[in-house]
Parts: structure tokens; sequence; C-alpha cells
């Protein structure tokens, strides 16, 4: 495989690597050089066997410029969810904008901000878990992020936190002259018995060639509960690798909703840890994908402590001559008795050209278990299409009727109902355009 | 002369002792009720009968017919008759209901000298039986308890103690989870097995089971040993006084 | 004894097969090199193009990596370690089964298996496999008024060069993975089956491979094709005498089934599995696939795997013809140290195709047991149905199950289903039906037994009742 990329990246690093804290460089320093000597994963590895990366891992790619160009608030607050209050925090090209930025009066002690500020100003709530999910080895992407992330969204819930609104934090790409790159990170640490929405939001602005490599680390500690809304929807000639690291102590709840509505190439990889007796995780998905777009979904829950409980919910409808992967793991470790886990995975296959990899997987280890998984990949449901047609529904109206009841088992998981709807709105659209592309 | 004879029983499970000093008597026909509150040693009792391997007896004496029931292994008492129904039955997925009832019925007829039953003959059995609870016949196409409702398991634990004909029967909490009507069910089934023959111990939280099951003695069991005993009437006792009294120590007046 | 305790002695089951026959045989040194695979050749007396074929397979083999995909652990073999060719000794060409020697008959007899005129099993014709050569074949002259050619490999070799030629892998190309390489290199033996057009064969065949030898591979290969509208069920069992080395198995198994004809593969595999700490056992590492090449074909594949210590298997179809179906029924039991990795590839190319998979894991002591299995409809295969279910059954504490199932549609009008279930047998069960007077051996083995019946009941009635025997005996000695 042709390898600019990799040139391109290590050569940015040695010529204006981001400055930081020293162990911040060190740890940089440590996640170049496993890049550099592993590059982009090829599909021979197991873990990429759906999809291949040549695409990017030609293409000598620039990092997004450091200052925003001229963007007013109007554009941002086009891109938000207006129907609700909730403080939105803006990162342009990973950096953050105060002056974009509407922070509403924050809940008891919650800090949402920047990672660059934080990791220097308060080193003590940010060294003990940057880095410490999203490790280097074996994760070559993950570490470029890592060796690159100029900055990065920062959230911390001190003990006992309750915030009701949601934490909107919107990560702008902006195109550069060339194809861009930017790195967003984003790090969620939630100290016991807090409770918070945190809402990512991938948008671009502009159509152009771009990458966005990302990574979230989410620490949950005991009695925590997160629910975490992240919604892909970049330009069409965007390319999202994302990586979600989620550790879980004790009673802790971790929902999260991977909402992805397109681009090039997405793969969102997903490692949940339930690490303290009593967690549970919740992981909803659906995806959208048509015309040539590649969408893989990477997920492994680590069931590593007794009584935890997971429920995975994946869905997804390709159209057009688009691809879809989902790979679900699912580790129930030898002492992760008691463990109860479900995993689901549908699809819908809409066109000829389309086309669906499902690979759900169980690794138990443990005897005292309940575990299961299903997958399914099909079309709509003929005999209920025929059912509304009778009834005097015409074709379209009645696929759109069925697909919308298919996307909202998902969507109506989302716990705050203005945000829901608004998601429900723009996946609806969404389908309609990938149906009218059909068309 | 008693069928089941108790005599300063001493048992442990979980790492701590449980059952400090129990006698109790129980003659054929009879019907005794065992109330108590949480944690007071009712379930560890029926686990002793029953010879479940995490509780061990430390010392004292168990009784059946005239038998040591502490040397025998589970599977020989209850082929000797004595039958548990399990406050949680389990569930046993990819054995029919139907299967595992026959397996059950002629191991017990077996020992007892008897010729098994062959599928024709227990089908037969099992039909007239599963009225008595008003079971669905499709029921026992299912595996063991899987998916059943708490109600259906508990209708299902009453047609195996039909169809095995046991001389001990040993209902534990078998109320608990149940709504009106079900319990309803449940008792009729129950009291429709009542016989001279036939004893049983009924264990229970709630005065409300023996309002359909009447019992003949009724003994109240804290920390671990029976503290008082008395005839049904007792029971209505203790649902106004509730257990506090036994908790403070002293008895109601 | 308390469930538990019989929980722990499920896994220490006796292998009841590990006797060794004592036989003068003639081997060639150990090793692999194109001299020993021009050695084998010549020993058959095989003729060029085969030669050729088995050293471009040698040369094939040489380059390719080992599979690690899989999730089984086992140290590096050394092949040249390893004794490829090893027949028992004989003193003239064998006009009957009569001039077999009494030894061989002898071993098949205690194993189960009596090939005499007299004891043969009824309605059961058996080829017998003794390490590398075929030493007899029941009931041939009956299948030949048929027309059926039952035979052993090399007799078809020398016999139907044409039909070898032919088919020989067709299916399983020699390039497909490192194990089949070496089979193809080196096989030295195996069955060989064809059914004219429109014959419905009147019996069950059967082969029974018995590996004897020490520090012996056994590769052996076997070739089905089932003609235009034709029916043959076949079956096969293997047993090895108890060795600390482990063994390599590593055989290929080729099906063709032509318009409307239907194969019925069965496998009852118990090699010998190794003791309680993993010393010793086969490594059975073998590719076994059928074509469904013509139009409404039917091949069904089903299993039952209670030995070696690694199994590595994935009987497949590859459903070429519209209307054709796959099936693939199987029960993995692993105990001790045993590992399975296992599973099947149903590959659905042509319209209308219909695949069913029904896997059933158990695991016991210190067993791991995986299911892999891929479910692919290519682009043409409209109306393309697959069922897929794989439960798992879990036996104490320190045992494992994986389910890796691979699901790729590239149609739109393809329905692909898998669902999968882990459970348990733990104390609670036992308890329960032993206060129901059940013992809990009976327990076990009425609960395996209903885990396990839906793959049962497709086995053809000899080999059912020795399977339910075979997770009986597995299960034995769990109480007592």
């Amino acid at each position: 495989m042709s390898d600019d990329a990799r040139e391109a990246f290590v050569a940015s690093f040695e010529v204006a690597a981001p400055d930081g804290p020293a162990w911040l460089q060190a740890l940089r320093k440590e996640a170049i050089s496993a890049f550099a000597a592993e590059g982009f994963p090829t599909p021979r590895s197991e873990a990429w066997r759906y999809t291949n990366l040549a695409p990017i891992a030609r293409t000598a790619w620039t990092t997004a410029p450091a200052t925003a160009v001229a963007l007013d608030r109007a554009a941002i607050e086009r891109l938000s969810f207006p129907v609700f209050a909730c403080s939105v925090f803006v990162f342009v090209n990973g950096r953050f904008e105060p002056a974009l930025s509407t922070p509403r009066a924050l809940a008891g002690g919650l800090e949402v901000g920047s990672l660059a500020a934080a990791s220097i100003e308060r080193p003590a709530l940010v060294e003990p878990y940057l880095g410490r999910l999203a490790r280097s080895e074996g994760a070559p992407v993950a570490a470029l992020n890592t060796a690159l992330f100029a900055d990065g969204a920062f959230v911390h819930l001190p003990a006992n936190t309750v915030v009701d609104a949601p934490i909107h934090i919107v990560h702008l790409a902006l195109p550069g002259g060339g194809p861009t790159a930017s790195h967003p990170r984003t790090l969620v640490v939630a100290e016991h018995g807090s409770r918070a929405t945190v809402i990512e939001d991938f948008v671009s602005l502009g159509e152009a060639r771009m990458l966005t490599n990302s990574v979230t680390e989410v620490f949950l500690g005991d009695a925590a509960s997160i629910e975490h809304v992240s919604l892909q929807r970049e330009g069409a000639d965007a390319a999202h690798l994302a990586a979600l690291r989620v550790r879980q102590s004790r009673d802790s709840r971790y929902t999260g909703h991977g909402i992805s509505l397109g681009g090039t190439l997405t793969r969102n990889e997903i490692v949940a840890v339930l690490d303290g007796i009593g967690a549970e995780c919740e992981l909803n998905g659906f995806y959208v994908a048509s015309g040539k777009e590649h969408v893989d979904n990477h997920t492994t829950i680590d069931h590593a402590s007794p009584h935890g409980t997971s429920r995975e919910t994946y869905k997804g409808v390709l159209d057009g001559e688009a691809r879809g992967v989902f790979s679900g793991r699912v580790i129930v470790r030898p002492d992760a008795q008691k463990t109860s886990a479900q995993q689901t995975n549908k699809n819908l296959l809409l066109s000829r050209d389309a086309e669906v990899d499902s690979r759900p997987q169980l690794e138990i280890l443990a005897d005292d278990v309940k575990c299961s998984h299903g997958s399914t990949i099909g079309q709509l449901d003929e005999d209920a299409l025929f059912y509304l047609r009778s009834r005097g529904i015409e074709s379209v109206a009645a696929q759109a009727l069925l697909m919308r009841a298919f996307a909202t088992e998902i969507t109506g998981r989302i716990s705050i109902a203005p945000l829901r709807e608004r998601i429900d709105e723009l996946l609806l659209a969404r389908l309609a355009r990938a149906r009218a592309e059909a068309a | 002369m008693s069928l089941l004879e108790i005599e300063d029983l001493h048992a442990r499970a979980g790492g701590s002792e449980i059952l400090k000093g129990l006698s109790l008597g129980v003659r054929p026909g009879e019907v005794h009720a065992v109330m108590g509150p949480n944690g007071s040693g009712k379930s560890t009792l029926a686990n002793v009968l029953a010879g479940r391997p995490s509780v061990e007896v430390t010392s004292g004496k168990v009784l059946f017919g005239g038998r040591n029931l502490v040397e025998m292994a589970p599977e020989e008492r209850a082929r000797e008759g004595i039958f548990l129904a399990f406050q949680y039955p389990v569930e046993i997925p990819g054995v029919t209901n139907l299967y595992f009832l026959k397996a059950a019925l002629n191991a017990i007829r077996k020992h007892r000298g008897e010729a098994e039953l062959d599928a024709m003959d227990f089908l037969k059995l099992a039909r007239e039986k599963m009225k008595l609870v008003e079971m669905d016949e499709k029921m026992m196409g299912r595996a063991v308890n899987e998916g059943f409702s708490g109600g259906e398991k508990k209708r299902n634990e009453v047609l195996q103690m039909a169809i095995l004909e046991p001389r001990l029967a040993v209902l534990d909490e078998t109320d608990s989870g149940l709504d009106i009507d079900a319990l309803k069910i449940v008792s009729k089934g129950v009291n429709s097995l009542r016989s001279p023959e036939r004893s049983m111990i009924v264990i229970t939280h709630y005065q409300r089971l023996l309002d359909y099951i009447v019992p003949d003695f009724v003994h109240v069991l804290a920390g671990g040993r029976i503290v008082r005993s008395g005839g049904k009437e007792l029971a209505s006792e203790l649902e106004e006084q509730g257990y506090a009294w036994i908790e403070k120590g002293a008895a109601p007046r | 004894m308390t469930p538990g305790e019989s929980l722990e002695h499920l896994a220490n089951r006796e292998y009841k097969w590990g006797f060794v026959t004592d036989i003068e045989t003639d081997s060639v040194p150990a090793g692999l090199s194109e001299d020993v695979i021009r050695l084998i050749s010549s020993k058959k007396q095989e003729p060029e193009w085969l030669l050729e074929w088995r050293l471009k397979a040698y040369r094939r083999w040489l380059e390719m990596p080992e599979p690690e995909w899989s999730s089984v652990r086992f140290p590096p073999i050394d092949y040249q370690a390893i004794v490829y060719y090893s027949a028992p000794k004989q003193k003239k060409k064998l006009e009957s089964l009569d001039e077999v020697d009494p030894k061989l008959l002898e071993t098949y007899e205690k194993l189960g298996i009596p090939l005499g005129e007299q004891k043969r099993l009824a309605g059961v014709a058996v080829d017998a496999v003794f390490d590398s050569v075929s030493v007899a074949t029941t009931f041939r002259e009956e299948l030949s008024k048929k027309g059926i050619l039952f035979c052993s490999f090399s007799e078809a070799v020398r016999e139907h060069p044409e039909l070898v030629r032919e088919y020989l892998g067709s299916v399983v190309p020699y390039s497909d993975n490192k194990h089949a390489a070496l089979n193809s290199a080196v096989f030295t033996d195996g069955s060989f089956v064809y059914v004219p057009k429109g014959v419905r064969c009147p019996m069950e065949l059967s082969t029974y491979f018995r590996i004897n030898a020490a520090n012996t591979g056994q590769f052996e290969r076997t070739l089905i094709i089932a003609d235009e509208g034709s029916y043959v069920s076949y079956l096969e069992g293997c047993t090895a005498p108890q060795r600390d080395e482990n063994q390599l198995h590593a055989a290929v198994v080729e099906l063709v089934a032509l318009e409307r004809a239907e194969i019925k593969y069965s496998t009852v595999q118990n090699w010998y599995p190794g003791d309680a700490e993993g010393r010793g056992g086969i490594y059975n590492f073998v590719t076994k696939r059928g074509k469904c090449a013509g139009r409404a074909s039917k091949i069904s594949w089903t299993q039952v795997e209670t030995g070696s210590a690694i199994t590595w298997k994935y009987p497949s179809c590859i459903l070429l013809g519209d209307d054709s179906i796959g099936e693939f029924y199987s029960v993995a039991l692993t105990a001790n140290r045993q590992q399975a990795d296992t599973g099947t590839k149903m590959i659905h190319i042509g319209k209308n195709t219909r695949s069913t998979i029904v896997s059933k894991g158990i695991s016991t002591g210190h067993g791991q047991n995986a299911y892999r299995g891929q479910v692919r409809v290519q682009k043409g295969a409209d109306g393309a149905r697959n069922y897929s279910q794989c439960d798992s059954l879990l036996i104490g504490d320190r045992c494992g199950a994986h389910t890796f199932p691979y699901l790729e549609v590239r149609n739109p009008t393809a329905t692909v289903e898998h669902e999968a279930t882990t459970s348990k047998i733990g104390e609670d069960q036992l308890f329960y039906c032993q206060q129901r007077g059940i013992s809990a051996e009976d327990a076990v083995s009425m609960i395996v037994n209903g885990f396990c019946k839906q793959v049962l009941k497709e086995l053809p009635m000899e080999f059912a009742v020795e399977a339910q025997k075979l997770l009986g005996v597995s299960l034995e000695g769990s109480v007592g």
C-alpha cells in the first residue's frame, strides 16, 4: 500500500509537533512512533477485513489550519439544536473557539472547555485519564490522533454533579487548500454519582476532501451516568475515523447513541469496558449510507466484572452502491459471572449494488451468563408494504413509513425529547435523500 | 408415628449458621405452616429437607419414615417421596417439560418397584393432572420453565407435585410473586392433593396463602428455631401483629 | 456425590478406542520433501499427472503461512517429524475380504465395525481405512450392479482416472489453505464414490478411519460425485490409539452434486482427544467442501465432533446451481483441554438458493469451543435465504464458548438471519432435576441430549445411536 499519508503525517509531526506539558509530549512521541511503525491498517488484519483505508493511506493530507476562517455565530446557530437551551461548545478543526461558544450557566462544578488549557492548568484532572483508554499500541489510527491533536474538548463532572441540559460539543471541520485532516479529541471524566448528557456533533462546512480522525475517551466513576450522542453529519466528501473508548466503574450506566448520516468512509470503533460490579452499558447505533459510501461500526463490549448488563442494537439502511459493516464483539471474562448481554444488528438492503457484512461475536469465558445475539439482513417487509398500499397509501410513502419505523426504534431511545425529535428529522431527511438518489 | 422428625437441627449456608436447634414433627396427612420474617431460616429448612448441596447440616437429627435423611442423596429423597416446590423454579433449556416429568416419574416408579409408564400412558396422566392447575397443554412441549411467567412456573411446580405424588410436599414460598387469581388456582391444586397419606410443609411469609391452604398447625420460625407453635389462628394473629414482636424478643399478649 | 463434584468429573471421560494393533507396516521415513512425495506416488503406481499435481501442491504449501485467524492454540508443528506413509504389510494383492489380515479384521470388529461377510452391518457398505491405506470395502458387488462406484481412492485413480482427473481439486483447490495443500501433496488414500444418473443409493456408504502407527499423520482424501437426479448418504467415523504425542490428521473431502442430486454427509468424529492434562491427541485439520453444481441440488453436512485435541474444520457448501440447498448441522463437544474451532461456509451464488445452519457447542472442563461460520450472498443470488442458529452450553466454570459469524450480503433480495445463545448447566439445574428424582448423571445427559436433538435427528439411524452413545460416553463417569 502506498503510504503517502504516513510520510506526510510523520513529517508534519517532526516539523511542528503540537506542544503541551512534558507528560503529554512523551505520550505524543510514543504515539507517533507507534503510528510510524504500523501505518494505516490493511484488510489483511482481521479487524479491518471489510474496510480498506488505501484511499486514505495514499493521500498526502495537510493538517487543518489553526485559525478559524471568518465564521459568524449565525452559521453555528444553524448547526445547533435551537429547540432547547443547551450549552454549545464549538471546536474548529479540533481547537476550542470560545468566541463561537455559548456556555450557559454551568451546574455545580461542571467544567467544559479546552483540553490543551486543562492539560496545562489542571494536569491532575487530565494526566491520569488522557490516552489511558485510547492506547497507541496496536491502534495506529488512534495513535495518530494522540500524536497530532492540537486541542480538544474536556468535560469534567465532579462527584454528584447532575446536569440536566445537554452539553453540546460541535466539532466543526473547515477545509484548507488541499485534502485536509483534523484530529478532534474529547475527554469526559464523570466522577462518582454524576450525571449528564453529552452530544458530540461532527459537522463540516464546505465541500472539500476532508479526513476527521477523532478520539473520545469517557470515564465513568461509581454510579455515574452518561448519555452520549455521537452524531456524524459531515460533507459528502468527508471521511471519518472515530475511536470511542469507555470505562465504567461499579453501578455506572453508559448509554451511547451513534448516528452516522454518511460520508465517503466512516469507521466507528467503540470499546466499552465494564470494569465494576453491576455496570450497565447500552450501545445504540443507526447508519445510513448511499451512493458509494462505506460505513463500518466496529464495537467491543468487554464484561470484566460480575452482574454487568449490556444491550447493543445497531441498525442500518444501505442504498445505492453503499457498503455497511457491523462487527460487534461481546466478551465475558472469566470473573464476569451473572452477566447478561444482548446484541442485535439489523440491516435493510435497498439496492442491488449495496452490500452488508455483519459479524456479531460472542466470546464467553464465564459460565453463569445469559447472552444472545442476532443479526438480520433483508428488505422492507413485503407484506407490510402491501398492507399499507391496500389501505390507499402510495408505495413511496409506505416505504418511508416503514423505514421511519425501522429507524425510530433506535432514536426512540434518546431520552431528551427535543433532541430525539431533531435527530429524527435529520435521519428522515437523510433517508429521503438516499431514496431520491436511488430513484 | 411421625413421617418427618426433626430434632435440634443446626445447619449452615453461605458461611454462617442459619438453623440453630430447630425441632419439628409431622405426622401423615398433616399440613404444617412455617412462617417467619426474612432471614429466619425458612428456605434453609426447605433446602435441608431436599438436600441442597450448599446447605450443610452440622448437628441434629432428621428422620423421614424412620430413615436418616441427612445421608441420602437429593434424588434418593425425591424417590422416597420428598417433593420441594421451589421458590425460584429453575429453567432448563432444551429439555421439554413432558420429557422431564416422564423421566422423573419413571425414576420414582422404578424405585418403588412399579412399571415405567410409556409415552402414551404418561401423556394421559399428565393431561388429567394439568386440569387441576388449569394449565395449557402446549406448556408440556416447552422447555422446563423457560420463558414461563412467574405464575406459570408456580403452577408447573404444583403440576409436578400432582404427577409425582410425594409423601411429603414442601412448598417454599409458593405464593410469592402470584396475583390473587393465580394464588387461587395454585391453592386449589394443592388442596386437591391433600390426603391422609400425604403431609405438607407450607412455608410462607404472608398469612394470605393460609386463607386458601388451611393448615393444621402453624409454626413461627425466628433466629433459626421455632419460637411459637399453634393452630391456624396463630396465622391471623401474626397478620395483625406483624413479626416485630419476634424481633423485639417479646411475645404478643 | 454433589452436583458440583459431578460437574468436575464430567470432563474426565475415558477413551475406549485407545488400543494399538500390533501389525507389521510398510512406512516411508519421517519427513517431507519432493523425494518423499515421489516415493509415495510410486508406491501407489500413480500416473504422471497426479504426481505433477502433488508436486505443485507441495511447492505451494512451502510458501503458504499457517492459518492464524482461528482461535485454536498449539505449538508449531514439526512437519519433518511426521511419517507421511504407513501401510499394513500385505503379502499379495487381495482378491476377497477373506484374505485381509485377521489382525485388521479383529481391529475393526473391536471398534464395532465387523467387515467379514457374515457379521458385516446390514444396510451399510464400509470402506475401512487403516493409517494410510484402504484395507477393505464391503458390499461392492451389490453396489456395482446399480452402477455405483464405491472404492478406495487409489483404486479410483487406477480404474476411473477420467472421473478423478475431472473432479480432483475442483471443489477444494490445492491452494485453498495450508492444510489442504499438504493433503494434496501427500494424501495416501481415502474413499471414492460415484453415483450414476437417477440412481438412489440403496444403502448407507461409510468409511471408517483408523490411525494406528505412531508419529504418523493421516492424510486421506474423499471424493463423492452424485450425478443428475441421484441420491447418496455417506457416513464417516474415526478413532485412534491413545498416545502422548500429538498426531496430525489433515484430510480433504470434496463433494459434487449435479442437477437435482442430493448428498448427505455425516461424520461422527472420535479421534483420540488427549488426556486430562492435554497431553497427546489428534490435530484434526480438515477441509470439507461441497459444490451444489447443478440446479436444485442439495448437500447436507451433519457432524458430531467429540474427539481430537484440536478440531479445525468448516464443512461448506458452494450453492452454484439455482434453487440449490446447503445444510450444516453440528454438535461439537470439548472437554478437558480440547479446543474446537468449527463451523461452515455457505456461499450463495445461484438464485433462490437456501441454507440452514444449526450449530451446538458444548464445553466442559477447560474445553474451548468456537463457532465460526460465513454466510455469503453473491450479487446474482436473488431470493437467497439463510437461517443460522448457534447455541452454546457451558458445563462448569473454566470452559469457554465463542461465536464468530460472518454474514456478507451483496444482494438486496436476500434474507439472512442469525441467532445465537449461550446458557449453562449449573448446580441449580442439577439440583432441580435431582429433587425430582433424576440422578445428576441422567440429568446431564438429558440436558445434553435435549440440547443436541435438533442435530442428532439429522443423522442416519445407525449413526444417531452411535452418536448418542458417544455423547453419553463422553459424559459417562460423571458420577460414581
